[in-house]
């Protein structure tokens, strides 16, 4: 199933008509942690509102289907939400419109895949992309980020910066993720850029300036040709730019991984992408070879993009083969075990996001499931033939 | 320029010199990965060949990393192929003093490398272990630079002392074994005909006390190795050891005047040398790592651009710029090679002495700057339009001892014809047997 991220409340009252937007963050009613501005408690069940009263929380955010049943002496701020969204717990953090009642859930403590979408606005526009860029002026988004970071644990392990493109406004984005320096230095940043605003040395130095310990940029790279990688992402010298960003990034001493999103159209030469890139840019510190999501602009282009991973199992291992002998740490996201060969399952990673990732009825007799990536729910999902259970005494199709 | 390779037919080639290609017709995107063709106004290609470039000739940031001391010239085996030993018992005449042992410290330090190795060589340098252990005292003592160090020993005189001196300072030790028993004896005679024996015995102690990473050993190819090399093999594995070298003899020293190099030629070497290589392909595909340790280098050329300072593959040459060697009468070479050379009256590569000469003026000497600047690969005749120039090196005193010239005419050179032969092989099994070439391609990784 996936976890519903967006929504609308059924009720909210007592904020400031001065604000458009809030953000919040839900404390456990019992919680003693000192209470900031931002902070909620998290009412679901009646008996739980009562006692955020008696605790005289100024803000109240409830889950429920029900009725809500507050004291009429409570003033203070109060959100409802339906059921559904009963996965909110103490610690995470959402935005909320005041006037559309809309918010949507930017951090849950409780996952290790916390991402914030830093824009929708995108120079490239690629085939698949699974979150098609729109031309809109959305920087109310980075300035809802820098209201966020204060509130978001400072143990959190990960956190994902995405887009549209995450640079589209460097040097805002930049002095985001200087806050991110400042208050989660021990949080691994990981931001997925299409490395193209790296081509200018000017935003490189920027991005080194942030002297953030552990901040990683993903950048995809999907074939070593010019005109293959330009036609996947629609926009010109595309490839150039982003190359000579990861090398501008590797001569500043950042850390770069290298994403290819395998396809119809880069899955074929997954071999000969593997080999290129295990040549001329070893110097990465991760590549992953990532199968596709099927949603976004990926179900419009299906016709075009799909391929089954049975059919790119060999040259996909031999792509890893190649980055391995080359010493590069080399990961395959988003692909169940049985449908990859089993030279490449050490490299296998569960990858998908927690709230968007789910097994089919053939996986309950799997021995591999514990340790399988699963599939996407998201938009709308295609199986490989491959996909069977592995068990001792069956096989899969590989050897 | 940087050792992309890809094949083509001859039809491909010539479409591709004539640029008459285009996008999506299969040749492009092969040329383009490997870096033959490019866009107009397109700058990452360039930086990317630039930066694996400077990789590819990082080895010349480390300037003299290896400094070889000639403790002795005195050694107790009679081996005909040997370049240089003596059984002279005279210490005087043969052995290094400690004067001349401390000026050339004082040189090894002085060179720019911030980590150097010093290898103790002879003769059997173990016939004069008190002056190792001044020497490695005496680096010890010094400050300023990491400093590794080596014993090439045949191991006959291991005992308590010298392995408890080697543990305690972390000394390598490196050993001549040739094969099996009868092989071996045969080419490693010493009183006793026990050369083997000791040698094994040795290599096995050394493990169990120093490490099984703590001892190496080398192979010599003599005539009587040419049909013995799965015997020679299978020496190696039985003992242990991670992989083998197998090398070609030397045209040096003694190896001339006793007629030794002129037995057989580089293609007998050569296909002693693929029997062997395949032969160790089946040991891996059988799943025991072993490795051979000249494809390792070569691929490691071939298939990365890391560094990679071995004299013989690299351009500009190791001569001096990768090694000093020492004599024990104080005489400086530019490479072992050149001493050898010297032992049979051309002093070549003799580049000054101890006592007269610095570091500089010995690296400045016009005799190493004529060696190593005559002798490029990438401007030489042959070379220079050699489709493996990038994987291969300058060997001036190789081209000195076999024709009189540093640089040599290649078609006339065993050392251009074994590097093309090796490299062809080991093209031939990259692109035709898949299974090997993955276990070729690990070789490439450290």
């Amino acid at each position: 199933m996936t976890l519903p991220l967006y929504g609308t409340a059924s009720n909210s009252a007592g904020f400031s008509p001065d604000e458009t937007r809030s953000v919040v963050r839900l404390r456990s009613v019992d919680s003693s942690a000192e209470r900031h501005a931002a902070d909620f408690a998290l009412a679901k069940t009646p008996d739980e509102i009562l006692r955020a009263t008696e605790a005289d929380w100024p803000s109240i955010f409830v889950v429920s289907d029900g009725s809500i049943d507050l004291p009429s002496t409570f003033d203070g701020r109060l959100v409802a939400v339906p059921l559904k969204y009963s996965y909110l717990a103490d610690g995470d953090v959402l935005g909320f419109d005041h006037s559309s009642r809309k918010f949507r859930t930017l951090f849950r403590q409780n996952s290790a895949h916390n991402s914030f979408l830093v824009t929708e606005r995108c120079n490239n526009y690629c085939l698949m992309c699974s979150q098609p860029p729109k031309d809109v002026d959305d920087r109310w988004i980075l300035s809802e980020i820098k209201e966020s970071l204060p509130l978001i644990d400072p143990t959190t392990h990960a956190l994902t910066f995405t887009g549209g493109e995450t640079l589209s406004d460097w040097e805002d984005f930049i002095a985001v993720l200087k806050e991110c320096r400042d208050r989660l230095p021990t949080t691994a940043i990981q931001v997925l850029t299409n490395g193209r605003a790296f081509a200018n040395s000017e935003t490189v130095d920027a991005w080194k300036d942030i002297g953030h310990p552990n901040l990683m940029a993903a950048i995809p790279v999907y074939a070593s040709v010019d005109h293959i990688h330009d036609h996947v992402v629609q926009a010109k010298s595309t490839v150039d730019e982003t190359v000579l960003g990861i090398l501008k990034l590797k001569d500043r001493g950042q850390r770069v991984e290298i994403r290819v999103v395998l396809h119809a159209l880069t899955a074929p030469i997954i071999e000969e992408t593997g080999r290129w890139i295990a040549r001329n840019l070893p110097i990465v510190d991760h590549v992953a070879l990532m199968g596709l999501e099927n949603t976004g602009f990926a179900i419009a282009n299906d016709a075009m993009l799909w391929m089954d991973p049975m059919d790119y199992g060999n040259g996909l291992a031999k792509a890893v083969d190649h980055l391995s002998a080359a010493g590069v740490n080399v990961s395959v996201y988003n692909l169940p075990k049985c449908v990859l060969p089993k030279s490449v399952w050490p490299h296998a990673v569960q990858s998908i996001s927690d709230w968007k990732n789910n097994f089919v009825e053939e996986c309950d007799r799997c021995d591999e499931k514990s340790s399988c990536s699963g599939f996407f729910t998201t938009g709308r999902p295609r199986y490989s033939r491959g996909v069977r259970a592995i068990t001792s005494h069956g096989a899969n199709l590989f050897p | 320029m940087v050792g992309d390779f890809i094949r083509l037919t001859e039809d491909e080639l010539n479409r591709l010199i004539d640029l008459r290609i285009r996008p999506g017709d299969g040749l492009y995107e092969k040329a383009y990965a490997a870096h033959l063709v490019t866009g107009t106004n397109q700058k990452a290609q360039r930086q990317l060949l630039a930066a694996r470039l400077r990789s590819r000739m990082g080895f010349l940031q480390q300037v003299t990393p290896l400094h070889i001391f000639v403790v002795t010239l005195r050694c107790e085996h009679s081996c005909p192929y040997c370049q240089v030993s003596r059984q002279s018992t005279d210490r005087s005449r043969f052995d290094m003093g400690e004067q001349t042992a401390m000026r050339a410290l004082d040189i090894a330090f002085a060179s720019p490398a911030g980590r150097i190795k010093i290898e103790f060589q002879g003769g059997e340098p173990l016939l004069n272990f008190p002056m190792i252990k001044t020497i490695v005292t005496a680096a010890k003592a010094r400050s300023g630079k990491k400093v590794d160090f080596v014993i090439a020993s045949n191991l006959a005189l291991l005992d308590d002392a010298v392995i408890e001196f080697c543990k305690a300072n972390n000394i390598l030790l490196s050993t001549s074994l040739d094969g099996p028993a009868d092989l071996h004896n045969k080419n490693r005679p010493r009183p006793g005909g026990n050369s083997h024996e000791l040698a094994v015995a040795g290599v096995r102690r050394a493990r169990e006390i120093l490490g099984p990473d703590r001892v190496g050993a080398l192979m010599t190819t003599t005539e009587a190795s040419l049909d013995r090399v799965d015997d020679i093999i299978d020496e190696y594995l039985q003992l242990g050891l991670d992989g083998i070298f197998l090398r070609p003899l030397s045209p040096f020293g003694f190896a001339v005047k006793t007629k030794q190099f002129a037995k057989y030629d580089a293609q007998k070497w050569l296909s002693f040398y693929e029997r062997g290589l395949r032969r160790v392909l089946a040991i891996n595909r059988q799943g025991t790592p072993f490795r051979e340790f000249y494809a390792a280098l070569l691929l490691t050329r071939m298939l990365s651009d890391r560094p990679i300072g071995y004299v013989a593959l690299r351009s500009p040459a190791g001569a001096g710029l990768g090694a000093l060697v020492y004599n024990y009468d104080g005489s400086v070479f530019a490479s072992d090679e050149g001493r050898m050379l010297a032992e049979t009256g051309d002093n070549a590569f003799r580049l000054g002495h101890v006592d007269q000469d610095s570091y500089n003026s010995l690296i400045l000497s016009d005799k190493l700057i004529g060696a190593i600047s005559s002798s490029l690969t990438q401007c030489a005749p042959e070379c220079s339009t050699c489709v493996y120039e990038s994987h291969c090196g300058a060997d001036p005193v190789y081209h000195h001892a076999t024709q009189g010239d540093a640089l040599g005419i290649k078609p006339l050179s065993a050392f251009c014809a074994r590097q093309k032969g090796i490299m062809g092989l080991l093209l031939d099994i990259l692109e035709n047997s898949p299974e090997d070439a993955a276990i070729l391609r690990r070789w490439a990784t450290s």
